[in-house]
């Protein structure tokens, strides 16, 4: 299933062209094709093991593609390109002597050979960087103590730090309380815009990011299907995704998928909120 | 060893004993600075496998009457290879292979040259007391070699240890990285080995960089107070040595596990403090 | 079978010792082993061996037993390293390094004690290599002995001990309490490589403990066959060790022959490229 080109007035930022994914002799994406243009933010949605993060990291060059291509930004997409990434996790030592304005400046110059003192403009960026995320409490703190949120919100700066044209965040509402949730996907809204930077956010739950995003990208048994909330969240979309029947209801503004027993329609329907 | 040299009545600072205080200063800076990484990347398995493991090039060496010091670093070199290409995920197995394979190469080298005691005595625990100016001067050089490569692969190194995923997806060779680092690791601990030995080299490169990243927050920091750490080690060790007539091994390993105990000490108390 | 066994191995009192020290020390690594690669321990498994070194050497200075010097060394070691290393899981690696350096400071200290107070030569030889065919056979009931205590204690634990490796939020959750574990596992583990060590010598005990334990894991699906596996895997390798170092003393023409610790290196060796080769093969079938 493939998805619609971008509209006239968008500059595309990545092109996921026909990629094809094995990892261990099991084809995990086949024939994903989509497009994502200058400043939109889009929710890859999926459930766990669905390939949402095989999909970031193919984007990024991290993981080979055994067929189609990745275009970032007009370019083949390889690492290195100006693309932000936040991973899923990562699990930083508690005594590495690091702070946060360390990291985060990492961001900007930690690909560079050599050990010139950092320029004022590397400082100024960090500091900018710091404050549209409202971390400047925090840059002198090891990043090794903070919590996992903050933890969190350290490498979204870190990814912003060099001026990404795309950010890809992979699961980064998965352990958040709800107002944080919420808090998280405002800020990121807020810095998409003042930044003019694309935004692809994999989560498993679709509600959240209702109000901010712009498309959806639906991946579910290996393939993609993509279009605006009302255009993917429905019954027949999702039950050709999936193989077999859904429902898909909006309750209180909440979007709720509910999905059958397959080759038994509505028979003991288990429900699952996306 | 110190320990069998020292007759009462000569002073530590004894023009016999100038090339011990180089020899140990050179090596514990070295040891310092790349010990640091060995922590943070948290390869301290490899930084105690690869000097033991060389020994068996030493061994080898001797066999077929070369230098055992270049034996020593053709191996150190050799198994830091074997580890970066084989130890993708950091596997501790493929570590520890490696390391009982070249001790037993060792073995069965020594086993066939002949050569016994002393030989494996001053490898494991070196032999500070009989450096000649020519190896403090090699051992100057090699300070000079690993500053300088420490100081380009800095920022890169330091990277890929926090995040090896991150790092790559920037466009950092993690992998190259990760040999260089190794290979660093190798060279370093094969020169220090016929020095200071291969105990005491491991002591230094795991115990005062571990207290000094709990110390400061900063990288450049914490590099600089490794080794000023690793360095206090050394020095109090060549004069407790000297002093008490044991050997220094003793002394390097009890104080650089002390600088560790202290500093883990000094950092729960701030943490409790800073949450009351 | 006569080109194969060179004359006088199966009538020799020596070969008769370490052929059975050694099977009773593969059984025992064998197990442990397993679980030890599975918790990714490895390089404390090693430094271990060298911690048991002082224990060795301190005994031989106050005339103690040599067993008990490795394992009261072992059990102190090994709950440091534990008690530094539960508390922030990741500075383990830092914890074990930490105690291994200040071991081989105490053992280069309690050889140095050994050596001046005798004229003995080849102490560090003999703990370092230590050769199966040195053993003495008096302490063949003692070692079955620790062997036994030392398995059964595994078995013991192993439920909440496997739990607790592959799964801790669950281990949790399920009262195992992972500090207590991991302490009654460090000790097994010094007991394990003391003996092994003492039988053995140093480099063969990790050997021991980590290769074939590799190796069946890499083959078996489930953790009893890999245990199973480990066991028959280390055995072989000790005995035909043994059976090449004897051998070796008849093939040179020096007469010198090849130390234990070598050929038994050079079969776990074989046995872990085979079961690479193996886990490569059945992941191209798919
Ligand atoms: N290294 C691997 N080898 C084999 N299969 C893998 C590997 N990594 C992931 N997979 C499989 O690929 C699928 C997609 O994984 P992933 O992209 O991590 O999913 P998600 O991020 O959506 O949870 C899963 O079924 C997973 O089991
Ligand atoms: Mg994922």
């Amino acid at each position: 299933m493939g998805c619609e080109p971008l509209p006239e007035d968008r500059r595309e930022v990545v092109h996921v062209h026909r990629v094809e994914v094995a990892l261990g002799g099991r084809t995990v994406l086949h024939d994903v094709d989509f497009r994502v243009g200058e400043g939109e933010f889009v929710g890859l949605i999926g459930t766990n093991g669905s390939g949402k993060t095989t999909l970031l990291r193919a984007i990024l060059g991290l993981q080979a593609t055994t067929a189609g291509e990745v275009i970032v930004a007009g370019r083949p997409g390889r690492r290195g390109g100006p693309v932000g990434y936040v991973p899923q996790r990562v699990a930083f030592d508690h005594d590495v002597p690091v702070r946060v304005a360390d990291f985060v400046a990492l961001g900007v110059d930690g690909t560079r050979l050599g050990l010139a003192r950092r320029g004022r403009g590397v400082r100024e960026r960090v500091e900018a960087v710091l404050a549209s995320l409202e971390l400047s409490a925090l840059a002198g703190r090891r990043i090794g103590a903070l919590s996992g949120g903050e933890q969190q919100r350290v490498l979204m700066a870190h990814a912003l730090a060099s001026r990404p044209r795309l950010l890809l965040l992979d699961e980064p509402l998965a352990n958040l309380d709800l107002p944080r949730v919420h808090e998280t996907i405002a800020v990121l809204d807020r810095v998409r815009r003042a930044e003019g930077v694309a935004v692809v956010l994999s989560a498993h739950e679709i509600g959240p990011l209702v109000p901010v995003m712009d498309r959806v990208i639906y991946i579910a048994q290996g393939g993609v299907a993509c279009g605006t909330t009302e255009e993917v969240v429905r019954a027949e979309v999702l039950s050709a995704l999936y193989g077999h029947h859904v429902d898909v209801l909006t309750v209180h503004g909440r979007v709720v998928v509910v999905e059958g027993e397959a080759g038994d329609p509505g028979a003991h329907p288990e429900v699952v909120v996306r | 060893m110190v320990a069998r040299a020292s007759a009462s009545g000569l002073a530590v600072f004894a023009p016999f004993m100038a090339n011990a205080w180089l020899a140990g200063t050179l090596v514990a800076i070295v040891s310092g600075a790349v010990g640091l990484f060995v922590v943070v990347r948290q390869r301290a398995f490899a930084a105690h496998a690869i000097p033991n493991g060389a020994f068996a090039g030493a061994a080898g060496a001797t066999l077929i009457g070369a230098s055992p010091l270049l034996g020593l670093v053709v191996f150190a070199v050799a198994s830091a290879l074997g580890v970066a290409a084989l130890g993708r995920r950091r596997d501790d197995v493929v570590t520890a292979l490696a390391l009982v394979t070249m001790l037993a190469l060792g073995a069965a080298l020594l086993a066939a040259s002949g050569a016994y005691e002393p030989a494996i005595d001053a490898l494991l625990f070196g032999e500070l007391l009989g450096v000649s100016r020519a190896e403090v001067v090699a051992l100057a050089l090699l300070v000079v070699g690993t500053t300088v490569v420490l100081t380009v692969v800095f920022r890169p190194l330091l990277y890929s240890s926090l995040s090896e995923e991150i790092a790559a997806a920037r466009g950092v060779a993690v992998r190259v990285l990760d040999a260089t680092f190794l290979v660093l690791l190798a060279v370093s601990a094969a020169l220090a080995v016929p020095v200071v030995g291969a105990l005491l080299t491991f002591a230094l490169t795991v115990g005062p960089p571990a207290a000094a990243r709990m110390l400061v927050r900063r990288p450049g920091r914490a590099l600089a107070l490794a080794a000023v750490l690793s360095l206090a080690c050394v020095w109090a060790g060549i004069a407790s040595a000297y002093w008490s007539g044991w050997p220094i091994g003793f002394f390097v390993g009890v104080y650089a596990a002390v600088e560790y105990v202290a500093a883990r000490a000094a950092s729960s108390w701030r943490d409790t403090r800073a949450r009351p | 079978m006569h080109w194969l066994v060179e004359p006088g191995f199966w009538s020799n009192p020596v070969v008769g010792t370490a052929l059975v020290l050694g099977a009773v020390v593969a059984v025992v690594s064998g197990a442990v082993g397993v679980v030890v690669v599975v918790r990714g321990q490895s390089f404390a498994g090693h430094a271990l061996t060298d911690v048991a070194m002082a224990g060795g050497a301190g005994a031989s200075l106050v005339g103690a037993a040599p067993l008990v010097g490795f394992l009261l060394a072992g059990v102190l070691g090994g709950g440091s390293m534990e008690a530094a290393g539960t508390e922030r899981v990741r500075d383990r690696d830092v914890a074990t390094g930490v105690v291994l350096g200040a071991a081989a400071g105490l053992t280069a200290l309690l050889l140095y004690f050994v050596s001046s107070s005798s004229s003995a030569t080849g102490s560090t030889q003999s703990v370092l290599f230590g050769s199966v065919f040195t053993v003495s056979p008096s302490v063949v009931p003692l070692g079955v002995a620790v062997a036994a205590g030392t398995l059964a204690a595994l078995f013991v634990v192993r439920r909440p001990l496997l739990l607790s490796s592959l799964n801790p939020e669950l281990a949790a959750a399920r009262g195992v309490r992972p500090r207590a574990i991991g302490l009654a596992f460090v000790v097994v583990l010094a007991a394990s490589v003391a003996l092994s060590a003492l039988v053995i010598g140093a480099i063969l005990s990790t050997a021991l403990l980590v290769g074939p334990a590799s190796a069946a894991l890499r083959v078996a699906r489930g953790l009893g066959g890999a245990t199973l596996g480990a066991i028959a895997a280390g055995v072989a390798a000790v005995e035909l060790g043994i059976l090449a170092s004897y051998d070796s003393f008849y093939w040179s023409s020096a007469h010198r022959s090849v130390p234990v610790s070598a050929c038994v290196v050079g079969v776990i060796l074989v046995e872990v490229a085979l079961s690479a080769l193996w886990s490569r093969a059945r992941a191209r079938r798919g």
